[in-house]
């Protein structure tokens, strides 16, 4: 129990009650009121519906960048002309704010799934390229030779040597993809603000549901954190890699 | 009297190699050599004389900017199965077991598992590793990992075997005995042995024929045969007489290269 937060969480969470209590920000509700709220939130099918839909945008999302993101990685780790034609606009995307970005995408795939979907592809697959190629060039360059002295192929020198050396890159960068689509598929309905959680939000806030308002944020993050710390876990797991290297 | 005369059939030669990167630097210059087959010979340099060079030129994975390799007569296009190598830096893959590196040749040519896991269990036992077969490169200790390497690079049954300073990443202790196990191998298993090394010592001890390597760019400054007898104890050869004057001998020609 010596680092955990958990303390720490005890007196925030007092500091939030009292000054709830106190009602000196109409906005900030005391914490125990909002945990009735989270009974209400479970309740209300307007809830699952939004939580149903964010996790089939995400999964799709996210799932769509990292089958993409991989083999554009490679691609651009192997062909020195593949990197010079996409690196730029890689790079570009890596540290732009993609946020500017989604209003243009909704006149143009409406304003539904496919809006948030593009959303969280645009904020993960860039770092699964990035990484995927880093992994790639940094292979060995004497596990290639190996596989040239032992009559590999192409593609076996790519499937056998190439890819598994580049394992510990590629899983960082499906990691820090998945923090990223978390928060691409929240912003993405936030920015649209018409539907899934982004819908619920506006709706808690316009009509002041203060209580369901922090409830539903307090379970964005629950779920952010479960599924960050769920990806943890499995590249702990194959970590061993990455240390025998 | 002695096994290992010099009068044997050349089974791999170099006619005439250069090697010259980006249009000005030259690595190697006009290198032609004899080798002779079912010897040791090791190529001998200062560093950065172009050594590894050489022998990734003989293992087919740098092509030369002019001049040709050729086996038994038939010129090489590449690396082939005629021609095994064994890497400074071992070159295990790091995610595989000893028996799936061992077998990494194997299965690069199609041998079927079972067949594979049999060829690669003899070669583990000639080189001592019987017992670790199931273990990783990182918990092995630098004298295993070499002998992993050079368990795959036997298992093709490749007539050549070329050493990219084999022995360079180990402690002496290691090297020493690494070596006295090469001698004791090569007394079962027939092979022409290519070896890379800038230890003196290592290359009189070892080798048949050594062939001493001029500083930049690299060229042959000489061949020297040592007339070592290791059909006796592998102990005594280094107190056979003539040894440590070799060693002293190969040293003053080196000398001048060395800066």
């Amino acid at each position: 129990m010596q680092k955990s937060p958990f303390w720490s969480l005890i007196f925030w969470a007092g500091v939030w009650e009292f000054v709830g209590q106190m009602q000196w920000m109409t906005l900030l509700p005391p914490l125990s009121g909002i945990w009735f709220a989270f009974a209400e939130l479970f309740q209300q099918s307007a809830f699952w519906d939004a939580f149903i839909m964010t996790a089939r945008t995400f999964g799709i999302g996210l799932s769509l960048s990292i089958v993409v993101g991989i083999p554009i990685g490679i691609l651009m780790g192997i062909s020195s002309r593949a990197d010079k034609i996409l690196s730029v606009w890689v790079n570009l995307f890596l540290s732009a704010p993609i946020t500017a970005v989604i209003p243009a995408l909704m006149p143009i795939l409406g304003i539904a799934d496919a809006t948030v979907i593009a959303t969280v592809i645009l904020f993960s697959i860039w770092v699964v390229i990035i990484d995927t190629q880093a992994g790639v060039t940094h292979v060995k360059d004497s596990l290639v030779e190996m596989g040239k002295i032992f009559g590999c192929s192409r593609s076996k020198i790519i499937f056998w040597i190439v890819i598994p050396s580049a394992m510990p890159e590629i899983i960082t960068g499906i990691r820090l993809s998945v923090v990223r689509a978390v928060k691409g598929v929240i912003v993405g309905q936030i920015v649209i603000a018409l539907i899934g959680f982004g819908g619920l939000f506006s709706t808690y806030l316009s009509y002041f549901l203060m209580e369901r308002f922090w409830a539903l944020i307090i379970v964005v993050f629950i779920m952010s954190f479960t599924i960050i710390g769920l990806v943890e876990m499995l590249e702990r797991r194959i970590a061993f890699y990455a240390k025998s290297r | 009297m002695k096994k290992r005369s010099r009068s044997t059939e050349v089974i791999l030669s170099t006619d005439s190699i250069n090697v010259v990167y980006q249009e000005s630097l030259i690595a190697l210059q006009n290198v032609s050599l004899d080798i002779p087959a079912a010897k040791l010979t090791a190529i001998l340099g200062p560093s950065g004389c172009g050594k590894t060079t050489l022998l990734k030129v003989i293992a087919g994975l740098i092509k030369p900017t002019s001049g040709s390799v050729k086996v038994r007569g038939k010129e090489i296009e590449g690396p082939g199965p005629d021609r095994a190598l064994v890497f400074q830096d071992f070159a295990l893959l790091p995610w595989a077991t000893v028996l799936q590196n061992v077998g990494f040749g194997l299965r690069a040519r199609g041998v079927p598992k079972k067949e594979r896991d049999e060829t690669s269990l003899h070669y583990i036992k000639e080189v001592g590793l019987l017992g670790f077969e199931d273990k990783y490169p990182h918990q092995l200790s630098g004298g295993m990992r070499q002998r992993t390497g050079l368990a795959r690079a036997l298992t093709i049954n490749s007539d050549i075997l070329l050493m990219d300073e084999p022995f360079s990443a180990v402690d002496e202790q290691m090297r020493r005995k690494l070596q006295e196990d090469l001698l004791n191998l090569l007394k079962v298993e027939n092979k022409t042995v290519i070896f890379v090394t800038h230890s003196i010592e290592e290359a009189v001890y070892l080798a048949d024929q050594v062939i001493i390597l001029s500083g930049r760019p690299g060229s042959v400054a000489e061949i020297v045969y040592p007339k070592i007898d290791r059909t006796g104890e592998i102990d005594l050869i280094r107190r056979q007489p003539g040894y440590i004057d070799l060693v002293d001998e190969i040293w003053s020609s080196l000398k001048k290269y060395v800066e």
